[in-house]
């Protein structure tokens, strides 16, 4: 999956997580769980639609890299063997 | 029993502040805990007095108050004597924006050091706090903000232009708005906290207070009817100080992380005022949750005392499990001396798991937004019987009342009766009369004079004594909904439902959750024409969420044609709840919510 495949699934998967989430105002290297008030059972559902989709296992401790779009799109990029961004 | 008693804890290094149950219970008068207060040098008492003043007069100014944990893990450090300060600069702004005493300000923050200095510089100079949570929507900020007659709102730029901007010509009684922290572009009719701050004086005479002097508003939510704002007078504080040593163990200089938000009455009570009056340090957390994050505060804190809830000790269970390889990391919890939770039963798994995997078992205890104060607990000194709020407070004298046809206490002829034997289910009641009891639902005076029977305050929880005087929580008497430990009124929820062109009727229950205890879930019947499919599902989900805000929006919406009603036509949700639990709809009396998940 490209940066870009996975930064649109992400987008989808908190659509639905969230439902109304106002995506638009969020920019993709600054965290969005603030941004769209997430709590932390929106946060939990998140990660296991998430693994659902990618079907990668999403341990706690990778978190921290699920801060921002850009960072779970290259997190799932990654690890779905697609390339990262390229620095922009 | 499933669980097996804990034994006492052995203190670490000294003596628990509650070392003996009994001894405490037989000897303890409400006076004497009234007679460890300072009290102001003119007389009369003070909540932000005995918080802040009496330690920085007793030579300790530079004890460290706050220590506030940034979301980048970055640690300030603050003095008594710099919250002495930074309040009484607050007590200025009010003074020179002319709110009166008694007028109510409120706060709509999450954690942070702002929350600290509004809050005492309200309560030093004779206003009212009243604090929001921070994840309600624009309809309960303004409700709440109308209700409570808000004079000054004290918030973000970024909370202000989500929640308050929309609402704020409905709200003309609210005269200032002041912004804390970065504000990039001042909207109008607001004012930029800093600014005023650093034109104020850092030295304010707190001005005579009497006990009985409203102190704290905190909104509560009911079955029916809008949110009700409990009372709290400055006398408060002495129940607020006295429960704190004995159900917390809080002294002087412990290092002391309460993660309730600031915007529920525990935050304010335990995350604010009880362990300043001990002259603490308190974490202040301003960052999001993360178990992560969690452990490693603990850690680098050195977390002596540890109040939190049981839906995070669950989301703390789910990440690290009893039978799994303990904690997440090279983390040392060994600072820990005691740790306790409430806002809703700690299931015995989680007392257990405690003690494995943080290595202390946690002690749940129970109180509510009207109590103003811890009122039944587990203590350090005694054993836990893992499932149970505990044993009352010294000075707290609790009862299990028998119940009348509506579920509620039974009152005859104005006399209630306590239920025969131990074991007996009925409603928990308090004799009324501790410091820190309600004076008042604001301009509700007929919804206060119902809580009470025959010099008994009714709870509206369901519960157990047992032969040896341990209390278990049953349920609710009524259809208030514990999520996340705290109350969401299911009027609140069907009446913005109901808002939407879609929806013809609502009812609104908690459906049990193994971490969260319920979660909100809505049954709808639409109007002609509607359809009943996902897109109008989502819909009505992000409609309500963002009315409500998260933390009061359902979660969870079912489409139900021929949702069950009374013969006047309400919906009756205890039959949805029913039909939810799969259990016998005619057998209504064991349907009350379990929110322990067990």
């Amino acid at each position: 999956m490209t940066h870009d495949e996975a930064l649109a699934m992400i987008r989808a998967v908190i659509e639905e997580a969230v439902p109304g989430a106002d995506l638009a105002a969020v920019p993709p290297d600054e965290p969005f769980r603030e941004r769209l008030e997430m709590d932390s059972l929106d946060f939990l559902t998140f990660v296991e639609l998430l693994g659902g989709r990618t079907g990668l296992a999403l341990p706690e401790q990778d978190y921290g890299a699920l801060a921002t779009l850009d960072g779970c799109a290259d997190y799932v990029a990654s690890r779905t063997g697609g390339p990262p961004a390229a620095p922009s | 029993m499933a669980y097996t008693i804990i034994a006492a804890q052995r203190h670490p290094h000294g003596a628990w502040r509650l070392p003996d149950y009994d001894r405490t219970c037989a000897t303890f008068t409400w006076d004497e805990a009234r007679s460890r207060m300072s009290g102001l040098p003119g007389g009369g008492l003070n909540m932000g007095f005995e918080a802040v003043d009496r330690h920085v007069e007793a030579g300790h100014g530079d004890w460290e108050a706050l220590r506030c944990v940034a979301a980048d893990d970055s640690v300030t450090h603050v003095s008594y004597a710099d919250l002495a300060a930074d309040a009484s600069r607050f007590a200025h702004v009010l003074d020179d924006l002319g709110a009166a005493p008694q007028e109510r300000v409120f706060t709509l923050l999450g954690r942070r050091r702002e929350l600290y200095t509004a809050a005492l510089g309200t309560l030093r100079s004779r206003r009212v706090l009243c604090p929001l949570f921070s994840a309600f929507g624009p309809e309960p900020v303004r409700q709440r903000l109308a209700l409570g007659d808000a004079r000054v709102l004290v918030t973000t730029e970024a909370l202000y232009r989500r929640k308050v901007e929309e609402i704020r010509h409905r709200l003309p009684g609210l005269a200032h708005v002041l912004l804390v922290g970065p504000v990039a572009d001042p909207p109008p009719g607001t004012a930029v906290l800093d600014r005023l701050m650093a034109r104020a004086s850092p030295v304010f005479s707190v001005p005579p207070t009497g006990p009985e002097d409203m102190a704290l508003l905190h909104f509560t939510s009911g079955t029916t009817g809008t949110p009700k704002a409990a009372v709290h007078v400055h006398e408060a504080v002495v129940a607020h100080h006295a429960t704190a040593a004995f159900a917390l163990d809080l002294g002087p200089r412990d290092v002391y992380w309460c993660t309730a938000d600031p915007g529920w009455v525990t935050g304010t009570s335990y995350g604010i005022i009880a362990p300043l009056t001990h002259g603490a340090t308190l974490v202040v957390d301003e960052g999001e949750f993360d178990v992560h994050r969690w452990y490693r505060i603990l850690d680098s804190q050195k977390v002596a005392i540890w109040y939190t809830a049981p839906t995070a000790i669950r989301m703390l269970m789910r990440a690290t499990p009893r039978d799994g390889h303990g904690l997440p990391g090279p983390y040392d919890l060994s600072s820990l001396r005691f740790v306790a939770s409430v806002g809703e039963p700690l299931n015995p798994e989680a007392v257990v798991w405690g003690q494995q995997v943080l290595g202390l078992p946690v002690h749940d205890n129970w109180w509510q937004t009207e109590t103003g104060a811890i009122m039944i607990a587990n203590y350090a000194s005694g054993d836990i019987r893992p499932g149970s709020m505990g044993r009352p407070l010294p000075g707290v004298r609790a009862a299990i009342l028998e119940r009348g046809q509506d579920g509620r206490a039974a009152v005859t002829g104005g006399h209630v009766r306590q239920v025969p034997h131990p074991g007996v289910e009925g409603e928990l009641a308090l004799r009324a009369g501790w410091p820190s009891m309600f004076r008042g639902y604001l301009n509700e005076q007929g919804r206060y004079d119902a809580c009470f029977a025959d010099g008994w305050y009714l709870t509206g929880d369901l519960a157990r004594r047992d032969e040896d005087g341990w209390f278990w929580f049953v349920g609710r008497a009524d259809d208030v909904i514990k999520s996340a430990g705290h109350l969401i009124g299911p009027f609140e929820v069907e009446s913005a439902l109901m808002e939407h062109p879609a929806v013809a009727e609502a009812g609104v229950i908690g459906r049990p959750d193994p971490v969260v205890g319920a979660v909100v879930k809505a049954f709808v019947s639409l109007r002609p024409g509607c359809r009943p499919d996902d897109a109008l599902r989502r819909e009505l989900l992000a409609f309500t969420r963002r009315r409500l805000g998260p933390a009061v929006a359902p979660r969870e919406i079912a489409f139900d044609q021929n949702l069950p009603r009374t013969r006047s036509g309400k919906v009756m949700r205890r039959l949805l709840r029913a039909r939810e639990l799969g259990l016998p709809e005619g057998d209504l009396s064991t349907l009350e919510s379990r929110s322990d998940g067990t």
